[in-house]
């Protein structure tokens, strides 16, 4: 693991900068005043009891909801206002709570689909499948098998991902989401529902995405295991309103966080 | 064992494919090829020789009907880019196959006659043209489909067709007006008349083989868009509009193209359809005619090119065959003021076979065959 992760006075560049942020439906406060940044290269976990505002946060990164108050940077520009698409050209990419796959295409379209962006050519071209068309087709299936050999979908390849089992699902989610060649990387809850095994199969890209391919992840958890092993550092919210940000071990000494998972003590 | 060893040999080209090994695949490029095994070339071609045959065979009166099937064919093949591909549901289309015709019209039209005409006759110029205007009246009714869905994109576009109607209806300068209409667009093409018996060829068989390449060239573009990038957004947004717009898919500018695209496909398909006729008045466009195209690609199978073409063909010779009832089936009349009658029985038909197919084989023709391609496949085996 690199230095840059921990503690230091000198940081490069956040990658991703939440500053005061506030989002309110109606008179539900959904986020209250979080802030936060995510450094190159780094896992950063935002965890806390359901309802606390997680995906929230995301939504507010990926430009679904707009705050009503507070600054989203990323990549060092403004978000705010940006309309997703636009998000994600910028090269945020993010995974879903419930898998939100294009489930009556193949694990190939659905990953073509996560290059989207970076293939260019027109609908004119796509008629006559000439020359940008055919080459561009042939150039990005290679990228895209890249991401097949790298979490072992091979065998599932050419089906329908609405048929695929469901660990098998979130993994293709994951490398839709990789095949965007994402600067930032949001995994929205990567291992609910899993079993033991494919937890730790997950743990182990999520590890070399961060690692091998150095892409920064902020995740959203409930596996307290997982995230104390893997990240960074992290987030505890709870009811929108952060209580402490800190490397695992911090986090899981800080009373408040003691107070919000398991109740506070009788008589205190 | 020489034989085994020259490997190399029995391929037929550098980086060709190997013979009898139909699923192996040496390149990206291969596998991405639209006929990408040998079954599906052979097929393909037997189809299109056949379909060329028919011209030589075929009665005019058949040949007539087949021509219109095909031009059909072309605006179903918009509906389901639209709908099938792209997920939404449009009532509309009977009102873009109307301003399409009415282009092709107005441009071949006798400039001296009673309605709007340029006297333009070449088919490379009013085919386009129908096609353009009809795909920019999509552009203009895109931004409703892109702030509502479902159901209520449905109702939207069926007041499109009344809206058509009535417009087509009161602008008896370029339509004739109700009830007297005008002629429709002349076929012209390197000095051939299609309307008229040539040399060679009769009037129909003329007609019937220009429809043919017509639609191929247009089912050809079609299957390139499905499997493009754009196709494969239209696909995104349909399956889940909120993930296609995290691929960095701008959902308003997808369902605009989607939109314009089938537009220019109805409008071609409209002006085509009419010029087979020559003739064609107002209430032509109207919700009957949406409703026969969403039961093609329906009964067709939803989201595949050559499930449009057979449900395109399948309900524009249903009536050839119910017409041919009467003479089995006494109690049926072949005259409009019996009851029951064949007219009556065919709109009763579209309707039990819409609900039939969506009950018991949703992905239509196409799934139909696909099971018995897959039975043979396996065949003497049951899997």
């Amino acid at each position: 693991m690199t230095d840059q992760t921990v503690g230091g006075t000198a940081h490069p560049a956040p990658v991703a900068r939440l500053d005061d942020v506030h989002l309110a439906f109606a008179g539900v406060k959904a986020v209250n005043g979080v802030s936060f940044e995510v450094r190159p290269g780094e896992l950063f976990a935002i965890i806390g009891p359901n309802g606390a505002g997680k995906t929230s946060l995301f939504n507010v990164l990926s430009g679904v909801y707009r705050p009503q108050q507070g600054s989203v940077e990323f990549m060092g520009e403004s978000i705010l206002g940006r309309r997703p698409h636009r998000i994600a050209a910028m090269g945020m990419a993010r995974t879903f709570q419930n898998i939100a796959l294009f489930e009556h295409l193949t694990v190939l379209d659905n990953l073509m689909l996560g290059r989207h962006q970076h293939i260019t050519y027109g609908f004119l071209q796509a008629f006559a499948w000439v020359g940008a068309a055919r080459r561009q087709e042939v150039e990005h299936r290679r990228a895209v098998e890249e991401i097949v050999d790298f979490l072992e979908l091979a065998q599932w390849r050419s089906m329908p991902v609405g048929l695929l089992p469901y660990g098998v699902q979130k993994r293709v989610e994951l490398g839709r989401a990789l095949a965007m060649e994402p600067k930032l990387l949001l995994l929205d809850e990567p291992v609910a529902g899993m079993n033991q095994e494919e937890t730790e199969d997950t743990a182990r890209f999520v590890l070399d995405i961060r690692d091998e391919l150095d892409v920064p992840i902020i995740m959203v958890e409930h596996d307290m295991g997982l995230v104390m092993d893997l990240a960074d550092r992290v987030l505890v919210v709870d009811f929108g309103t952060p209580i402490v940000t800190g490397t695992p071990d911090e986090v899981q000494r800080h009373p408040d966080v003691v107070r919000a998972y398991l109740g506070s003590e009788v008589g205190a | 064992m020489t034989t085994l060893s020259t490997g190399p040999a029995r391929t037929r080209r550098r980086g060709g494919r190997l013979s009898g090994r139909p699923q192996l695949y040496r390149s990206y490029a291969q596998e991405l090829a639209l006929f990408n095994t040998r079954p599906k070339r052979i097929w393909v071609g037997l189809i299109v020789l056949v379909a060329l045959g028919l011209s030589q065979m075929l009665t005019d009166n058949h040949l007539n009907t087949l021509a219109l099937a095909y031009a059909f064919a072309i605006g179903a093949l918009g509906l389901n880019i639209i709908t099938g591909l792209a997920g939404q549901v449009s009532l509309g289309h009977a009102f873009f196959l109307g301003v399409g015709a009415y282009t092709a019209a107005a441009i071949s039209g006798d400039p001296d006659g009673r309605t709007i005409g340029f006297g333009i006759t070449n088919i490379l110029v009013w085919l386009p043209a129908a096609g353009l205007v009809a795909g920019l009246a999509g552009v203009l009714v895109a931004p409703l489909a892109t702030r509502l869905r479902g159901l209520y994109l449905a109702i939207v576009t069926l007041g499109l067709v009344f809206i058509g109607e009535h417009l087509f209806r009161e602008w008896s300068d370029l339509t004739g007006g109700a009830g007297v209409g005008r002629e429709a667009a002349v076929p012209e093409l390197f000095g051939i008349e299609f309307a008229r018996d040539g040399d060679y060829l009769t009037s129909d068989q003329k007609f019937y083989l220009l429809m043919l390449v017509l639609m191929l060239v247009f089912a050809l573009g079609a299957r390139n868009l499905a499997r493009s990038r754009t196709g494969r957004s239209f696909a995104a947004v349909r399956d889940r509009d909120m993930a296609a717009e995290m691929m960095a898919i701008n959902l308003p500018r997808a369902k605009t193209v989607a939109f314009a695209i089938s537009s220019f496909y109805a409008g071609c398909s409209g002006a085509l359809i009419y010029s087979i006729i020559g003739f064609f008045e107002p209430s032509s466009f109207g919700l009957l005619l949406s409703v026969q195209f969403i039961a093609m690609v329906l009964i067709g199978g939803a989201g595949t090119v050559s499930g449009a073409i057979m449900g395109a063909l399948f309900i524009t010779l249903l009536p050839t065959l119910t017409r041919e009832l009467p003479a089995y089936l006494p109690f049926i009349s072949g005259q409009v003021t019996d009851t029951p009658n064949v007219f009556q029985l065919e709109q009763v038909l579209y309707g039990l076979l819409i609900v039939g197919f969506l009950l018991f084989e949703p992905r239509g023709l196409f799934g139909i065959w696909i099971r018995i391609r897959n039975y043979w496949k396996g065949w003497p085996f049951s899997y």
